[in-house]
């Protein structure tokens, strides 16, 4: 299993900017947390620096035991930690096919029953393998970067807003299919998302960021979540 | 009619020159931010590589001026590489994307190597010998057409062929067009975009090189034969749009088209100012280039 996530004490800043302040956030293996709070209080920062994209200003993050602020991005991917960035994270010229090849042969991995796995996955893709990624539609286009990410066989998975720009019966797919794959693969899971009840349906712990800190965090099982209602973006 | 002809014909021998140099260049600012003032450099590196070995090395003396140009070819090619990764791994790849910075310091590069150049082989210009089965000519409707001019357009579409079947194909191609298209996302797939980084600017550099060997069959070799090619290449690169195959051999034929003509209706001046003239009229109506992927985003 493993994919244990711990940031302590957390410091990131763009240039003289600082955006997160002391920043504490554990994953447990085998959980999934989710990462809430309004527009711009630094969820995505916080994500990139765990993937590595953004440097460190002070502070720790450790993957299972391991420090790793100081290793690149690349290398923290090798290690197991898969991304899913914002938006469309695809490589829009290369085919859907070709997306996913990419990433799997750059370990020289001459086994491919992972493409099989991830298919069965996300079968809607099948269909479409051929297509530019650029020409995918959002929904699609979404469900190919979460199959990027997990033919590296992640043994934790960071999802940047998969719900967002979405129409609601695929929101419910993407639910489904997140929920599934944490139910039986048990990774770990960290998960930017702005729909509450998605969040508290799927998640066994969450954390509320406002303003660049961690102001609330636990178990998804004894908490209000109305209380931080002023800090969500409902 | 004839003298139609003929233009076409020179048209396409300088556009496939321009072509090849214009795909480094391509690659390494789409790639990496790079705008690089040495790749001209790089031309005169492989320029240089059949006269060293005819004329300075002793291994091809006796007659075999025909074979050095041979081993030339790929000799041209991987010295210009080694070149260029050494450029990349001293300076450029401090730099990703920060091409102001990049711009200045390959011009710095640029000089010295000139002058390298001159130290090395003197200041006076210097002939490379052709090959004897490349002395020939075809006439063909009236045409004269140059052997070399032949092998260097037939050296080019091979180049081209090879390469785009290398970026199509080969896992280190796909790689090299991911990174191309989103470099955040490729290191965060785990693809090591230094290394990657490393591939390109060798490709990039080596077919400069090949580029330079083919260019000495044509005219003399001096410290400065890059330069005269570097500019129009950077124009093919605006024209046909960055990083991209397809545009870069469209702009290619176009601009060595337009030169051609020009320079033969007008002056050598004038038919350089027309194609100035042209390319910012062009650019009113593509900003982009000729050929721009278009992605269901608003930004490509």
């Amino acid at each position: 299993m493993g994919g244990e996530l711990a940031v302590d004490g957390l410091c990131v800043a763009y240039g003289r900017t600082e955006v997160l302040f002391d920043v504490d956030l554990l994953v447990p293996s085998g959980s999934l947390v989710c990462l809430m709070g309004r527009n711009g209080v630094g969820k995505s920062t916080l994500l990139n620096a765990v993937a590595g994209l953004l440097p460190r200003t002070r502070g720790s993050i450790r993957f299972d035991g391991a420090e790793v602020s100081g290793v690149r991005a690349h290398k923290r991917a090798r290690m197991g930690i898969g991304y899913v960035p914002q938006g469309h994270a695809v490589f829009p010229q290369l085919t859907a096919m070709e997306n996913l090849l990419v990433v799997l042969e750059r370990a020289g991995r001459s086994d491919r029953s992972v493409l099989d796995e991830v298919l069965d996955i996300f079968p809607a893709l099948a269909t479409l393998l051929d297509r530019p990624a650029g020409l995918l539609s959002g929904g699609q286009a979404k469900q190919l970067a979460i199959a990027r990410a997990l033919v590296t066989r992640p043994k934790l998975l960071v999802l940047d807003e998969p719900t967002e720009g979405i129409q609601p019966s695929i929101i419910h797919e993407i639910e489904d299919t997140i929920a599934a794959l944490h139910a039986t693969t048990g990774m770990t899971m960290l998960l930017v998302e702005q729909y509450v009840e998605f969040a508290l349906r799927l998640a066994d712990r969450y954390a509320v960021m406002d303003g660049g800190h961690i102001v609330s965090a636990g178990t998804t099982t004894d908490v209000d979540l109305t209380a931080f209602n002023d800090l969500l973006a409902v | 009619m004839e003298a139609l002809l003929e233009q076409i014909f020179n048209g396409v021998s300088l556009g496939s020159i321009l072509l090849i140099v214009a795909l480094g260049l391509s690659f390494s600012f789409g790639q990496m931010g790079v705008i690089n003032m040495a790749h001209g450099e790089l031309i005169m590196i492989g320029a240089y590589t059949p006269y060293f070995l005819q004329s300075e090395s002793g291994w091809f003396d006796g007659g075999a001026a025909g074979t050095a140009f041979v081993v030339a070819l790929p000799l041209g090619f991987l010295a210009a590489g080694l070149v260029g990764v050494a450029m990349e791994r001293t300076l450029l790849r401090r730099m990703v994307g920060r091409p102001l910075d990049t711009l200045l310091v390959t011009f710095g590069v640029s000089l010295i190597l000139q002058q390298a150049a001159r130290d090395t082989f003197g200041a006076p210009n210097v002939d490379v010998v052709s090959p004897t089965w490349l002395t020939g000519r075809w006439e063909l409707l009236g045409v004269v057409m140059p052997h070399r001019r032949l092998f260097i357009i037939a050296l080019v579409m091979l180049a081209v062929a090879a390469l785009s079947a290398f970026l199509a194909t080969r896992p280190e191609g796909r790689r090299m067009r991911a990174v191309m298209q989103n470099r955040d996302l490729a290191e965060v797939s785990g693809l090591s975009t230094r290394r990657v980084d490393r591939t390109t600017f060798f490709l990039g550099s080596a077919l400069a090189g090949l580029a330079g060997v083919a260019v000495s069959l044509v005219g003399s070799v001096g410290s400065q034969v890059g330069t005269g090619y570097i500019v129009d290449a950077f124009l093919v690169v605006i024209v046909g749009g960055l990083g991209k195959l397809r545009g870069a051999i469209v702009g290619a034929l176009a601009l060595g088209l337009l030169n051609a003509f020009s320079e033969f209706w007008t002056s050598a001046s004038i038919g350089k100012a027309v194609v100035f003239v042209a390319v910012i009229a062009f650019l009113q109506f593509r900003p982009n280039g000729l050929v721009s992927f278009r992605t269901r985003g608003l930004v490509a």
